[in-house]
This record gives C-alpha cells, structure tokens and sequence, in this order.
C-alpha cells in the first residue's frame, strides 16, 4: 500500500473515532482517548529506535517531560497556540536525543540504555530547580476557555494528539519500508555485518534517536493544557517509561503494527483498571505482562499471530541452532 | 553563599562517609554488570527490598537492621540465583539479552516497586538502632554514626568479596567467566554455574546495602530509582568491575555529591552522577581506573 | 610497484598483550593471496585492523591509493574492500534476499552508482543464483545449512562488488567437495578481476588456491612468497610443528 493511502485509512479512522467520541457525548471519553492516543505516539516512538535498531530507551519519561516542560516555557514567555507549541516541543527533544545518542552510542548498546534511566532524573533535577517554570511546586496553565475550529477544549486536545498519533504511525511504516528501515533492521542484527556491509550505523542510530526523542516530546507538548497542573515528579513519572516499553514488546517490535496493537489493548486495560481497581495494581498488571511476555512470547502478539498462521512452529529450527552457539556448558 | 572551611571539611567526610555507603550499594552492580556483564537495573529495587526486609524485622521485633540483612543474605542468593536462571534460559541463551534481557530487568524493577508501594504505600519507613542518632565530634567536623557505621561495614564487606574474587576458586572463576570461556570449560568449570553463583552474590550484597541505606536515611519504595543513575555511574567510573575502583569511584562521586549539596542545594545533588556518567563515557569509556 | 593494498608497520596491542608487531603486508591487483598462521596467531586482528573493526596503534594502510587513516569501517567497504567473517554473520531477522540488498543499497548506490528499486532486486537475485541460493530467496538465515550459510556471507560480500576481498574462512567440517565449491567460488570472483586475500586452516584448500602464501606466528609475520617455498622454510615448519 502507498503512503499516501495508507495516511487517508489512518485518517478517516481516526475521524471516526472522534465522531464515536462525540457522539458518546461524555467529556470523560475525551480524557481517557487523549491517554490512549498519548501511549500510541509515545510506543510508536520508542519502538523507531527500541525496536528497529535494538537499543534500548528507558528515558520515555525524560523525553515526553521535556516536551512537556518546553511547553510551559514558551507559553509564559508567550502563549502560543498548541501546534507551534507541539513543534517546539519536538526540536528541543530531538536535539537531547541527538546529544544523548552521539555521547552514548558509540560505546556498547547497555551504556546508550543506562545513560537513558539517568537522563530522566536529571532532567527532572534540572525542572526541579527551574523556578522560572515552577520548580517543585508545579506549574498552573490556564487551559483557555475556548478552543480554535470546535469549541470545546478536551476535544481539541483529543484530536490533536490523534493526529500525532496518526502521523507518528505513518512516520513509523515509511522507516520501516524505506532503505533507512533496511539499516536500522542490520544495525538491530549485527552492528559489525552492518559496518562491513557499507553501513553508516553510527549516523542511523543518531537519526533514530533524534526521530523518535522528537516524537517523544511532541506527545508531551500538549499534556499541560490537558493536565491543568504540571508537577516535576509525574511528569517525569515512571509509568510512561514502562508503557512505552510494554506496549511494544506486547504487541511486537518488529513493525508499526505491534506498538499499535499493544497500545490499544494496554492503554485500555490499564484505563478501565484505574476506574475499577487501582492506579497501583494496574501498573502492577503492566510489569507483570511485560516481563511474561519478554520470556514466553518473545515476539509479541504478532509473533504469536504469525506462528499460528503458518501452524508449523516458526523459529524452532532456528532457535535450537543459536542455542547451540550460545556460550554455554558443551552439550 | 559564603564560603566556610568548617562547611567544607565536613561536606568532605561526610561525603567520604556515604562513599563508603555507595561502594557497597554498587558492589552487586560491579559484579552483574562489571565482571558477567548483565545489565541488571534492577539492582536498585532489590536493595530497597533488602530495606523493607531489614524494617519489617526492625519495626516487629526490634532486630538490629545489619543483622537481619546479613540472615538475609543467603535468600537474596537464592533468588538471585533463580532469577539468573530464568534470565539464562531465556534471554542470554537464545542471544535476546540485548533488548529483551534489558527489558526483563526493568520489568523486575518495577514490579518490585509497586508490589512493596501496594503492601506499604508511598510513606517514609525507618529502622531503630542505638547508633542511630548520636554523632562523634572532633573539633569542627562532625561524624554521625548512622553513616559512619554502614560505611565501616561497607568497607569489610568489600574486603570480604574482594578476597573471595581473589583468592577463592570460585572468585577466579567468576573473574575467568568474564575473559575466556572456554578455558573454564577445559577446566572443566560450568560457565553457567559460576555465573549463576556470581549473580546470587551480586544480589545478596544487595541485601547488607538495603539495611545501610534505610539506616542512613528512610526509605519509600520509589527511592531506589535516584539510585539507578548513581550506581551505574560509579561502575563505570570505577572501570567496570574492579572493586577497589568501585570504592575509589564511589567515594569521588560520594564528595562531590556532598559539596554540592551543601554548596548549592540538596536538590541538585542527583545531577551530579549523570554529569559524572556522561563525561566519563565521552571522555574516557574504561573508566578512571580502566583496566 | 603500485599496490591495491599496501600494509606498512602496523602493530597492535590489547592491554599489555601484543597482538601484532610490525607487520608489512602488499597485494597486488589480481592477486590471490593465502593467509594462514596458528590459533592466535593475530590473522582476525589483522583482518579487523585492515577492514576498520579495529583501530591500529602503530603503522599505516594503504588501500587503492587512500590511507585509511580515520576512516571507519563502512567507509572502507565503500572504497572496495568487503570482508567475510569467520563465524557467518548473517543479518538474521531478514531474508537471504534481503540480506543481498544491504550492500548494494548502501555500499554499491552510496558509491553514486544509481540503482533504483528494482535493479537492486534483480542483482540480488543474480547474486543469489550465483551463489545456489536462489531457491531460498525468501528464506530466513536459520533455515540454512553451515555451507549455506559461508556461501551467504561470501554472496554478501560480494554483492558489495569490492575490488579487494578478504575472505576470513573456517571449512573446517565441511565435506571435500563443499570444500571445492567454495574454493571454485572464489576463484571465479578472483577471475572477474576481484583481488583476494584468504585465510583458512585447512592447508590443502590455501595451497591450491593461493599464488602466494603468507605465514603469520604470534603477531609477526614469518614468511612471504611462493606457497611451495614457503611450506617449506624452517621456520614456517618450527611454527607448526611447535604447536
């Protein structure tokens, strides 16, 4: 299917999901489809680096913290409408990922991946101690009463963020199908073959990490608006680390359709577990399922589907041979 | 700010004190990652496991907290064993340790963190003990012994492993496991097996550094992410795996924490590991004391 | 004498281990060129070092009138010098076909080459014919046998059409006629004009292919010249004998 196709599907889903929305008539549908279409963009985004090119971001929260914090930058220096703002948020993300990955990437891929946990702490760090948008106490943003083209404010920001969403996913299958997506699938398989076989890893690792840290901020840009009051340590919080990990290697990492699936099935679970049990046990639910998932179904939800289409067991013949290879005691 | 020596010397102990403190924190790091080379960032949540541990026993029969944590030590082995298992079979022998492996740990992470947040919730625990509270002088500087004695402890602790990595069998195998397979595998040594025996140490250190820390300061279970970066930074700084480097790295990190906090706030203190960490990786990836 | 790959003093260290010292290497166009040496004996590293895996402390490499100075792996693909590996190194999760379009998309196109879509899938194609792994284009690398798998990795290469090739073999435990089929592979490649360095354990298979043998022992070179001269110089024969 050609781009551009493939955008107009993505779109008029996505239109139909907003006038289901709408027709729900319940601004708490907004609230709860704004979160799930926030995890799309933020699975979407890790799974460009984590999942193509194999390294791996703790740092979700740093990124989307980051977006979220320019955001209240700009609007108290002038308050500007939400799509500059979105585009801001994007630079200064891409820029840190860039930075990040040109100090980290050269070294081995665990050093990229720890430097990423550190990088949310000490952004926080740095927010915590910028008074000039609220230090520890938080940040107030006046939402303002009226939004541009439909009135009402929480549907502007819903449809906003599933236009990004939209546009991330679409982002995520052209790499996947562009020669970029051949070098990030080498770089994911083998750095050194790669190399050998007139691969640039160093410069795709970079365009990955500044693609998705990009992406990353521009779903945190609006989350002030939506938010009300932007505090440091939910910002920065741990959940959207895990989500973006979880979502995609639940759904499988290989292509856009895992973090997709992954997402919807996640964000919703973990949307009806807040209302009926607690925000705590759905976390709990999360950590559980992904590291179920990383051990028995190593290729996700799409794995699982593949295997069961082609009912022979795929991958058995291979695995059986890297185990062999593995080091290990001498069978 | 005006610049005091009496300020700048006790910064100076106190943060040789905590140093002392971190070296044992990231002893289990240096092991797992250091020498086996597992990146287990999960590290941290066990030793705040090793701090609920040492509280629970604390608070319902007023156990000395170090004790407990040194009964402890051979179950935090046992588990740390078994999750070595696990993470054999199916990451590191089907070669997914990168992505998955990494993924499993944070997993791990986390799971540990809100199972003890949904058992205690997110208030601030502490552990009695008789020298939690008084504080030596000498002249100007001041030596509390909540932090002098898991420093001293701290520092037998990793004389004993640097002794066991040294002068044991198992230590040189486990020190063997990092360089060259396939001689262990002449020597008839299971790679597996010492690595799985390396790792239930590296967890059960995780235990003693629990107590410390909820000895020096209380504990919720979310205080083990500040320690994420710090550990880390120290491993590397200290050249990956080396003990006696991890304690050398561990103090620097431990003063220069110290002298920030007191120079320009307590709220800029957990910077200082990352900058530390990021320099050390662009400027010189093997560390001070690279080997 | 104008070389297409000129080794000057190249020494390498790991720590306080001396992996390689001193060694001066020269391969003329179009030649063939056996590399062999004990367990050890730094033929990897000097293979890793020459292709930009590993970066050399002391000593030069000249290749096709560039020195590879700073350049970086990929960059000396891109000159013309493709490697295989010892150990195969497939791109595992893509298809042998796949695989194929790796070099050409960012090695043969990167050259300025214009290749569109299409040509590329119709040359890796033709590699894959000429290698006998047509008929599993579509294949992942886990399904293929060990001698599939070195024909792979060699198609690989190849399709980074490089004028230098340095083929790090191991035909150890394949059959004689497996043997010959590579061998005849390579020899074909070496008639379209692509210089080539072997390295390979098995003396029979680097005696009957090489033009000239080199010997290295404990990161020295011991000896250069006709492969009949130089099985038997003395010290060739101490090295083996010694191990």
């Amino acid at each position: 299917m050609r781009t551009p196709i493939f955008l107009l599907i993505c779109l008029v889903i996505a239109g139909a999901a907003f006038v289901a929305a709408v027709a729900f008539n319940n601004d708490y549908v907004f609230f709860a489809g704004y979160v799930v279409m926030q995890y799309m963009v933020l699975s979407t985004a890790w799974n460009i680096l984590g999942g193509y090119c194999g390294y791996v971001n703790f740092g979700t929260a740093g990124f989307f913290g980051l977006g979220a914090y320019s955001t209240v930058a700009f609007h108290r220096f002038y308050p500007l409408p939400i799509p500059i703002l979105l585009i801001f948020g994007g630079v200064v993300s891409g820029i840190v990922g860039f930075g990040m990955g040109y100090l980290t990437l050269r070294l081995r891929g665990a050093f990229f991946a720890i430097a990423t946990l550190a990088l949310a702490v000490v952004l926080e760090t740095l927010v915590v101690n910028w008074d000039y948008v609220g230090g520890s106490r938080g940040a107030y943003i006046v939402r303002p009463e009226v939004a541009p083209l439909i009135g009402n404010y929480v549907r502007y920001l819903f449809l906003i963020m599933l236009l990004l969403a939209v546009a991330a996913i679409t982002v995520a299958r052209l790499i996947e199908r562009s020669r970029l997506g051949y070098g990030f699938a080498t770089i994911r398989d083998d750095e050194q073959a790669a190399e050998a076989s007139g691969v640039p890893t160093l410069r795709l690792k970079l365009i990955a990490t500044t693609i998705s840290g990009a992406l990353m901020g521009m779903a945190g840009a609006p989350f002030p608006y939506y938010i009300g009051y932007l505090q440091p340590s939910s910002t920065f919080g741990f959940d959207y680390a895990v989500n973006a990990i979880a979502m995609p290697l639940i759904g499988g990492t290989t292509s856009w359709v895992g973090p997709v699936i992954g997402t919807l099935l996640l964000a919703s679970l973990q949307q009806i577990a807040t209302v009926t049990i607690s925000s705590a046990v759905n976390l709990l639910i999360v950590g559980c399922l992904l590291v179920g998932f990383v051990i028995v179904a190593p290729e996700g939800i799409i794995g699982l589907v593949h295997r069961y289409i082609r009912h022979k067991p795929a991958g058995l013949v291979g695995r059986s041979r890297i185990a062999a290879d593995a080091p290990g005691p001498a069978p | 700010m005006i610049f005091s020596f009496d300020l700048l010397i006790n910064a100076i102990v106190s943060g040789i004190l905590i140093g002392g403190f971190y070296a044992a924190v990231t002893a289990g790091v240096s092991l797992s990652f250091g020498i086996l080379d597992i990146v287990n960032i999960a590290h941290p949540a066990f030793i705040i496991l090793g701090s609920y541990i040492a509280y629970i026993v604390n608070a319902d029969f007023g156990f000395d907290p170090i004790l407990t944590s040194i009964i402890m030590a051979p179950a935090f082995y046992v588990l740390g064993a078994g999750i070595y298992q696990i993470y054999y079979v199916s990451f590191e022998k089907r070669g997914q340790e990168s992505l998955r492996g990494l993924a499993f740990f944070f997993g791990l992470l986390f799971i540990t963190e809100v199972t003890l947040i949904l058992f205690f919730g997110v208030d601030y625990r502490y552990v009695n003990a008789p020298y939690i509270g008084p504080t030596w002088h000498f002249g100007a500087i001041d030596i509390p012994l909540r932090i002098m004695v898991p420093c001293v402890v701290s520092l037998l602790l990793i004389a004993v492993l640097q002794l066991l990595l040294t002068k044991s069998f198992v230590g040189r195998a486990i020190m063997a496991v990092a360089q060259d397979q396939l001689a262990l595998q002449l020597m008839a040594v299971n790679p597996v097996r010492i690595k799985r025996i390396a790792f239930g140490i590296s967890i059960a250190t995780a235990s003693l550094a629990g107590a410390f820390l909820i000895i020096i300061q209380p504990v919720e279970p979310s205080v083990g992410r500040e320690y994420i970066g710090r550990v880390f930074a120290i491993c590397v700084l200290g050249g990956m795996g080396s003990l006696p480097g991890t304690l050398v790295a561990a103090m620097l990190i431990g003063i220069v924490e110290s002298l920030t906090s007191t120079f320009y706030g307590p709220s800029w203190a957990p910077a200082v590991s990352f900058g530390f960490l990021l320099l050390t990786l662009a400027v010189r990836p093997a560390g001070l004391l690279g080997r | 004498m104008n070389w297409l790959l000129d080794v000057k003093d190249l020494g390498k260290r790991f720590g306080g281990f001396v992996a390689l010292e001193n060694i001066s290497l020269a391969v003329r166009a179009g030649e063939r060129v056996g590399l062999i040496g004990p367990n050890g004996s730094g033929k990897s590293t000097l293979v890793n070092c020459i292709c930009g895996t590993l970066r050399n402390e002391a000593g030069s490499v000249r290749f096709d009138g560039h020195l590879l100075h700073r350049s970086v792996a990929h960059q000396r693909t891109r000159l013309g010098l493709a490697r295989t590996f010892q150990l195969p190194r497939p791109f595992a999760s893509l298809s042998l076909i796949d695989n194929m379009r790796i070099p050409l998309i960012y090695t043969v196109a990167a050259r300025g080459a214009v290749h569109s879509a299409r040509d590329i899938e119709a040359r890796s194609f033709e590699l894959l014919r000429e290698v006998g792994l047509d008929n599993k284009a579509q294949r992942l690398p886990r399904d293929l046998t060990q001698v599939e798998m070195r024909k792979l990795e060699l198609a690989r290469a190849m399709a980074a059409e490089p004028k230098l090739l340095i083929a790090d073999e191991s035909m150890a435990g394949l059959t004689h006629s497996e043997v010959e089929d590579l061998l005849a592979l390579l020899k074909r490649l070496n008639e379209q004009g692509v210089t080539i360095i072997l390295i390979e354990h098995i003396m029979r298979a680097v005696m009957s292919f090489s033009q000239r043998l080199v010997v290295l022992v404990s990161g020295r070179k011991i000896a250069d010249g006709e492969p009949d001269e130089v099985v038997h110089n003395p010290d060739v024969e101490r090295a083996y004998l010694g191990q």
